[in-house]
């Protein structure tokens, strides 16, 4: 029964769904996790897939709780398996405190199951009756609810507001749909460990229920971008996706280029003409884009790139987690230049972040990365409303006069931007090597001149780091280090150690590494880098930018991500 | 307005003595000042070549990018300010070889741009090589053999992707080549416009006689709105067509389907979020709903 664990707080309830592709385990999710919200809990939900259309495993996973939850789960406490195999994808994470919701006729007799309480509800059947096998993933939905003693009206509030505008004997249908589910299970009696605290709560003024490609999206869409190009690949694509559904709302030119080259030139084009550009793209995809990149770094062409990572090399696992593309971020690209890279970890950052990238790509003209992976991307949880009162677009072009230079020196190293028919002057850019003016040149000293020109700009940028975060006691002897997505699942697992002398460092910028590193790499006896690679990327460029090596390494590669007991179970070891 | 307005004085230029880009060029800044084109409204984008350098002969803004990849870009920057005039200029390696991708989807993209293509059949720049346009059977430092794959057929292929402006012009018919290039800027969406130029150091067999040996204009009885007559003159080997094959104006440009300048003809860079909307936006998301 594999690494299933079973410390966790009370009120805190794992839920996941499995069937194929196609199947509708999306729907359930959907629905659910409403559902959940209306109640009055905080969600969270994350899923895996598989890279297909039709068939297949996949599943979801949701935390139910009256407090904030964030992090991926291995344990399952009540699993509801929608096809024949379902039990066996997720066969690992099951122990004999999972509660099974489903139909003994399609699950089967399962060795595993022996061991678990198992309430058969006909969800098919009982669709059927009502008038399509289609309802039954509905039927499922208020069965769940009535086990985890939902409300009936928030859950019938919550189908009527999913089904809205269809046609109203559908609407009803599924309202019925729902209350068969409901009634099926009113009279089971459910284990102590489902049951759910009263969420006492209404949900906090503002608090959203959204993935991070849509924080990232948003965040674009309050970085003021305007013009997105890109090619669709899995991770990346729901911010393309999400930015073309809003593209009529906020006047965003959306383009499908015929490749990640177009992409990448397109947006760098948009840049010049004023526009704030974003690319979003995969491994593969922005491996076409490295030449764009250096084109970028030599114009000294602000570019925003959503770099949303998966396994490779290669196509790699198309639909799983990574975190391995740092080093790709960090070296792509021919030639010397600067650039910054952040990484979300909560997904106020995922809105905060990709906010500013916008402003720091503007404001230092250097490409700026929103690194991201499927994990992140894919996970939902109910969060705090975002702060919206300082949106505002910090623009930094000029208005040029009749001797305008580009590439004019000056100390910061930035000089100042002028776009095409803004003033009287001439808007000159090369990706030679250039003049002031920006014409091609091949003097040597100037060549010297304009790489250093270039390199300052990485120096002014620091001025504007995004510290890491230290959570936890600042007299710690442990640390526990992590960047990007992994936040709260890292969080979670080093509170659930309980010890006083163990505090996490999460790094939101990973690039360059912000100053005060070395301080706080010094202070710890034992350094632990926590991250979703075989090689530790983020632990060797802190020992190349700061100076010291991390002591331990908790890694994955298998596709799937972290979860909390996973780690909790590694710093156990390390740290005893 | 006087074609003085687009010169950059006393300039380095890069050319060999000879080459059919000095002719390209003077033929284009007199285009520009016949249409008055102002040079702060003008934008002019490359890739990489010795045709690539020839923005920067002139006075306009600039966009001198990667080698292959003009039209992306120039795409964008129309675009994101559609008030601008913009011309992607550089050679047949750049634009059919390294850019041919970009130029078959650009041709479907239909933004307003111009996109002149220094055709020399040859790869200058990199001292030689064959082009895609290059003859078969063309000896090359690499295409020891000569050439063996069948010649890019620009003109052929953007009829067949039914471009909204074709033609084809010689450099060194200076006249005709200023007209086709007034017409293919003052063309509402994309215009192709490939201009025979001679190599004169890389190509010996694309020579200025050649050129003027193996070409007829276009006359009268040719309808430029049909497409299949245009397609079977495209087609023709022995004496090459120049003039205007194929025009399909009635097509929506880029700019106007990506429809946000339709009530408002602000550029990208002029406009600002809409912070009610963002606001709205965000409030979709909320929990409880
Ligand atoms: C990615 C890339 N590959 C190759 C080159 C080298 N290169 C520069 S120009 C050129 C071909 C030039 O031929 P063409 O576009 O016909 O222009 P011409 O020099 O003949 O005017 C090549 C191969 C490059 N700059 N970038």
């Amino acid at each position: 029964m594999g690494s299933a664990m079973r410390d966790r707080s009370n009120g805190d309830i794992s839920v996941v769904l499995c069937g194929q592709a196609g199947q509708g385990v999306q729907t359930v999710e959907f629905l659910l996790t409403r559902l959940m919200s209306r109640a009055g809990y905080q969600v969270f939900a994350t899923k895996e897939y598989m890279s297909r259309i039709r068939g297949g495993a996949n599943s979801t996973t949701i935390r139910v709780s009256d407090r904030p939850v964030a992090g991926a789960v291995d344990r399952i406490d009540l699993l509801i398996p929608l096809n024949e195999g379902a039990v066996e994808h997720v066969v690992s994470r099951i122990s004999a405190r999972t509660v099974v919701l489903g139909e003994r006729q399609i699950t089967g007799d399962v060795p595993v199951l022996r061991a678990c309480t198992f309430f058969d509800v006909p969800f098919t059947a009982i669709a059927s009756a009502i008038g399509n096998k289609l309802y039954s993933n509905v039927v499922a939905v208020g069965a769940i609810a009535g086990l985890l003693g939902i409300g009936a009206e928030h859950l019938r509030a919550s189908v009527r507001h999913f089904f809205a505008g269809k046609p109203s004997g559908v609407v009803e249908d599924n309202v019925r749909a729902a209350d068969e589910g409901y009634a099926a299970v009113a009279k089971v009696d459910l284990p102590h460990e489902l049951t759910l605290s009263e969420p006492n709560r209404v949900p906090a003024r503002g608090e959203l229920l959204l993935n991070g490609g849509e924080a990232v999206g948003m965040g674009a869409i309050a970085g003021g971008c305007n013009f997105v190009s890109s090619y669709p690949m899995s991770p990346s694509t729901p911010v393309l996706t999400f930015l073309a559904q809003q593209a009529k709302n906020f006047g965003t030119i959306v383009e499908q280029a015929e490749d990640e080259i177009a992409a990448v030139n397109m947006a760098i084009g948009a840049w010049y003409a004023g526009a704030r550009a974003l690319v979003t793209t995969s491994g593969g995809g922005f491996a076409l884009m490295t030449e764009g990149l250096s084109l970028a770094g030599m114009l000294e062409s602000p570019l925003v790139i959503h770099l949303a990572q998966r396994p490779g090399p290669a196509t790699g696992l198309p639909t799983r987690t990574e975190q391995a593309d740092l080093e790709m971020a960090v070296y792509a690209g021919h030639g010397e230049f600067p650039r910054i890279i952040l990484a979300p970890g909560t997904l106020a950052d995922g809105f905060h972040l990709t906010q500013r990238a916008f402003d720091l790509a503007d404001k230092y003209q250097v490409p700026v990365f929103i690194l991201t992976d499927q994990y992140y991307i894919d996970s939902y949880y109910s969060t705090p409303a975002f702060e919206l009162s300082r949106i505002g677009v910090e623009k930094h072009i000029v208005n040029t006069s009749r001797d305008y230079r580009r590439y004019e020196s000056g100390a910061t190293g930035v000089s100042p931007r002028g776009v095409p028919g803004y003033g009287e002057g001439l808007v000159v850019v090369d990706s030679d090597e250039h003049d002031e003016e920006g014409h091609i040149t091949e003097d040597a000293q100037l060549r010297v001149r304009m790489v250093d020109k270039r390199l300052a700009k990485g120096v002014s940028l620091l001025r504007d780091a995004v510290p890491p975060e230290l959570v936890g006691p600042p007299d710690y002897r442990n640390l526990v280090i992590c960047w990007g997505s992994t936040y709260h699942a890292v969080k979670e697992a080093v509170s659930r150690l309980e010890r006083d002398d163990t505090a996490m460092l999460h790094y939101r910028q990973v690039y360059p590494v912000p100053a005060d590193t070395a301080d706080y790499l010094r202070r710890a006896e034992r350094t632990v880098i926590v991250e979703g690679n075989a090689t530790a990327q983020f632990g060797q460029l802190l020992h190349l930018q700061a100076g010291i090596a991390v002591t331990h390494q908790v890694l994955n590669y298998d596709g799937l991500g972290f979860s909390v007991e996973r780690i909790l179970h590694r710093l156990r070891d390390i740290l005893a | 307005m006087d074609a003085k307005v687009f010169d950059r004085g006393d300039i380095d230029i890069a050319w060999c003595p000879g080459c059919g880009n000095y002719a390209i060029l003077r033929t284009l800044r007199e285009a520009l000042a016949e249409l008055d084109v102002d040079p702060r409204q003008l934008v002019m984008v490359s890739g990489i070549g010795q045709a690539a350098k020839a923005p920067h002969y002139l006075r306009a803004h600039v966009f001198n990018g990667l080698h292959g990849r003009a039209l992306p870009p120039a795409t964008a920057i129309k675009a994101a300010n559609p008030s601008l005039t913009v011309i992607a200029e550089s050679g047949d390696g750049d634009m059919y070889g390294e850019g041919g991708n970009h130029f078959i989807h650009c041709i479907r993209r239909n933004p307003d741009i111009t996109n002149i293509v220094h055709n020399n059949m040859v790869y200058g720049l990199t001292k030689g090589q064959a082009s895609p346009t290059s003859p078969i059977g063309l000896k090359t430092p690499v295409q020891v053999d000569g050439v063996h794959l069948e010649p890019f057929n620009p003109v052929a292929v953007a009829i067949a992707l039914d471009a909204s402006f074709v033609a084809r012009a010689n450099a060194q018919d200076r006249e005709q080549t200023k007209e086709l290039m007034k017409k293919a800027i003052a063309h509402r969406g994309y215009a192709l416009l490939d201009v025979f130029q001679p190599c004169v150091t890389y190509n010996k067999l694309n020579t200025y006689q050649w050129f003027k040996a193996h070409t007829y204009y276009l006359d009268e009885s040719h309808d430029p709105r049909d497409r299949t007559a245009a397609f079977r003159r495209a087609l023709e080997r022995d004496r090459l067509p120049l003039g205007v094959f194929y025009v399909s104006p009635e097509k929506p440009t880029f700019e106007d389907n990506a429809g946000l300048y339709r009530e408002d003809p602000r550029p990208l860079y002029q406009r600002d979020i809409d912070l009610a909307r963002l606001r709205d936006l965000v409030q979709s998301f909320e929990a409880g709903t």
